[in-house]
């Protein structure tokens, strides 16, 4: 089945939730509305002709310039080795997505990940903590306007040029 | 005491009272897969939960992949996985050309292949000598690495390095094979093959070593699939799927290779040792992906003509390429500049680990190094 | 009295600092601390073609029996907390051996938001090993380099005014 056919069976099943399908630029993708993409995500997985089984990727997209941060799903199935990517875009604020974690075991660490890396939560996430980074890390590293701390428990993060130290022949010795 | 299964329930009736350890595994230990660390909740030898801990190696080359640009990203693509560098790299060209529409020539097709079926041979070597050496034997490691050995001449005499080999290139590879490469790949490969059997009659068939794998830290098809195992994980559990052959890429249309299934031949379908022996006969079978590809390639370029400086069209893609570790999703959105506006990889390991919680319950403590050499976890890939 | 590093130099006491600095330079033993890409290559130089067990060096598990720690790898900022833990863990005398770029100075990572610019920054450095990954015979050097740097320290001979402590 091809991406075009599956999203007029979503479409036809969930109505307004699924938003805009794009099929220009690269792989198509459809977007689904935030708090209804477990939904959809379960349908997708359950319905026989659809068996997408596997969730090949789950990843995190931040565009500042529009004020939001996306999700995208790359679903695929075994059965009928069909794949479909979905789009899921939140306030880049406070971005809230309801989580997948109960229809695909393995988005249970991808989800913590873009947690981690983005600040994204996820609503019904059974364990949302940091994954990469230490628990104590302050920010969120993969956003665009990330600023490195200076230091991270007494270790400096950039390294000292030697030229603060040499003293050159035309130098004062009294300085 | 009873075991049933995978769980092990312990009833005393002595009137002892016991207690739950908590236990630290890591981040040093003297295990080879990488600085990875459990705290693992046991009750004596058996255990009730293994948290996983990672980020111990993540290096950010994603937020990397943001400031370097396209062509200079490539070596970091080795550090993605270390010990199979060359289908990374081959991912990364691959989303790259996808996105920018670059077509490779048909020589530099056969030459990827070539590398990145002798660097599988090189990876699958190493996880069976690790994990043997995880289970407490010593002797076949150093069998593994006097193999690895000579494979790492071969590669460094294609690309000048033994480990992280920046081989390819967007567009093709760095350079053609050199001369007479051809003719000492398939002396090796003669040497080669009759090691495996031997190898195979010295730790394979070992009792030993068969009744600490068979059976334990079994991972049925749905589960496989539920957590995406990928690779040799996934065909372990018995799904014959592979993406050189289900989505194929380059030319691998046109070789002819088996892929080994596991089939529960000591114990139950999807436990440790059919993992393990999926790995044995994938050498096997890129030793014949060798030999087709030397025999079918004839003279050209290897390389494309690309921009110097290239700037793909805005857009996204997402390649999948076979890895030693299973199939390694490569997710880029290009905004138009020469450098990616966001890289993601999804790699075998990542799923591996994050299905190490739930597959570990009721294990032993020492069965868990086993089933953690048994995914062949490598901490880079787990972390990037 | 004591004999440690009191005495002046004669043939006696430099004969046997030698005798005692060549015991203990053939019996370094490491503690397995491979963090990264660096870490194939000490199993490699480990392996049968660089064998450096026939210097006397052997792998160890545990801080607590090793002399030596080869740093050999990109060391994160959540790793270089525990390192520093594990090199206090080791007993005096100690030694520790910084290996390939990432460990040095922090190789090509040093664009890395998470990763520590080099590992003299948590703890004193002895060799440092270039290369990335070094190839074995590079760590070999390494480690010839360490044995030189022993072969040199002073037990009963005493210390010359200003020469550093080891």
């Amino acid at each position: 089945m091809n991406s075009a056919e599956i999203v007029d069976r979503l479409r036809a099943r969930f109505g307004d939730k699924i938003g805009d399908f794009d099929d220009k630029a690269g792989d198509p993708f459809v977007y689904v509305q935030p708090d209804a993409i477990d939904e959809v995500c379960g349908h997708l997985k359950n319905d026989e002709a659809l068996a997408f089984d596997a969730l090949s990727n789950l990843s995190g997209v931040d565009h500042p310039k529009t004020s939001t941060i996306q999700v995208v799903y790359h679903l695929y199935s075994y059965r009928h080795r069909h794949m479909i990517v979905l789009k899921v875009s939140a306030n880049r604020e406070d971005p809230v997505i309801r989580t997948v974690a109960g229809v695909w075991r393995a988005a249970n660490w991808h989800e913590r990940e873009v947690f981690d890396l983005l600040g994204v939560r996820f609503e019904g996430h059974p364990d949302l903590r940091r994954l990469l980074m230490p628990e104590d890390w302050v920010g969120h590293p993969l956003r665009k306007d990330f600023v490195e701390p200076e230091e991270y428990h007494g270790i400096k993060t950039s390294r000292e040029s030697p030229i603060h130290g040499i003293k050159t022949s035309h130098e004062s010795p009294t300085k | 005491m009873s075991i049933t299964g995978l769980e092990v329930e312990v009833e005393r009736d002595d009137g002892f009272e016991t207690e739950e350890m908590t236990l630290n595994m890591g981040p040093q230990h003297p295990s080879t897969h990488g600085v990875l660390r459990f705290v693992i909740k046991a009750d004596g030898e058996v255990m009730r939960k293994a948290t996983p801990d990672v980020g111990y190696l993540h290096r950010s080359i994603e937020k990397i992949a943001e400031k370097v640009g396209y062509a200079s990203f490539m070596p970091y693509t080795d550090r993605v996985d270390y010990v199979a560098a060359m289908p990374c790299n081959q991912g990364w060209a691959m989303v790259t050309e996808r996105l920018a529409g670059i077509e490779v020539p048909r020589r530099g097709e056969f030459c990827r292949v070539i590398a990145t079926e002798l660097n599988r041979i090189a990876s699958h070597l190493l996880a069976v000598g690790s994990m043997a050496m995880d289970i407490g034997a010593y002797t076949p490691f150093t069998h593994a690495l006097r193999e690895r050995e000579l494979i790492n001449e071969l590669l460094q005499e294609l690309c000048g390095s033994r480990l992280t080999f920046n081989y390819m290139r967007i567009g093709g590879c760095a350079w053609d094979l050199p001369p007479r490469f051809g003719e000492k790949a398939i002396e090796y490969l003669d040497h080669l093959e009759p090691i495996i059997d031997e190898y195979n009659a010295l730790i394979s068939f070992n009792k030993i070593y068969v009744e600490r794998l068979a059976s334990v830290a079994v991972i049925s098809r749905e589960e496989a699939i539920d957590y995406n195992l990928v690779g040799p994980n996934l065909r372990g559990s018995g799904v014959k799927y592979d993406v050189r052959r289900d989505e194929p890429y380059s030319v691998y249309p046109e070789i002819d290779f088996d892929i080994p299934v596991g089939t529960g031949e000591a114990g139950i379908v999807g436990d440790s040792y059919d993992r393990y022996m999926v790995r044995i006969r994938e050498m096997k079978e890129c030793c014949k992906i060798i030999r087709q590809c030397l025999s079918k390639m004839e003279p050209g370029p290897v390389i494309a003509k690309v921009p110097r400086n290239l700037k793909p069209k805005p857009g996204e893609a997402y390649v999948r390429v076979e890895s030693a570790r299973g199939d390694m999703g490569w997710y880029c959105v290009s905004d138009g500049s020469t450098a990616p506006y966001r890289l993601k990889i999804r790699t075998g390991s990542f799923a591996a680990m994050s299905a190490i919680e739930h597959v570990s319950r009721g294990l032993m403590i020492a069965d868990l190094v086993a089933l953690i050499a048994s995914l062949d976890i490598v901490a880079p890939e787990v972390d990037r | 009295m004591t004999l440690f590093n009191s005495m002046p130099e004669m043939a006696l006491t430099t004969t046997v600092d030698s005798m005692i600095n060549w015991t203990r330079k053939s019996s370094i033993w490491y503690m397995v601390f491979g963090l990264a890409c660096c870490a194939i290559e000490m199993m490699h130089t480990g392996g049968p073609r660089a064998d450096i067990d026939r210097f006397g060096t052997i792998p160890r598990a545990t801080p607590r029996t090793s002399d030596l720690i080869m740093v050999s790898g990109t060391l994160t900022l959540k790793m270089a907390l525990r390192t520093k833990l594990l090199y206090d863990q080791m007993p005096d005398p100690k030694y520790v051996i910084s290996m390939g770029s990432c460990a040095n100075c922090g190789g090509l990572f040093q664009l890395a938001y998470s990763v520590c610019d080099g590992v003299d920054k948590v703890i004193p450095v002895d060799v440092y090993v270039p290369g990335c990954p070094p190839r074995p015979e590079a760590l070999t050097e390494g480690i010839l380099k360490l044995q030189q740097k022993i072969a040199e320290e002073r037990w009963l001979v005493r210390r010359a005014p200003g020469e550093a402590h080891v």
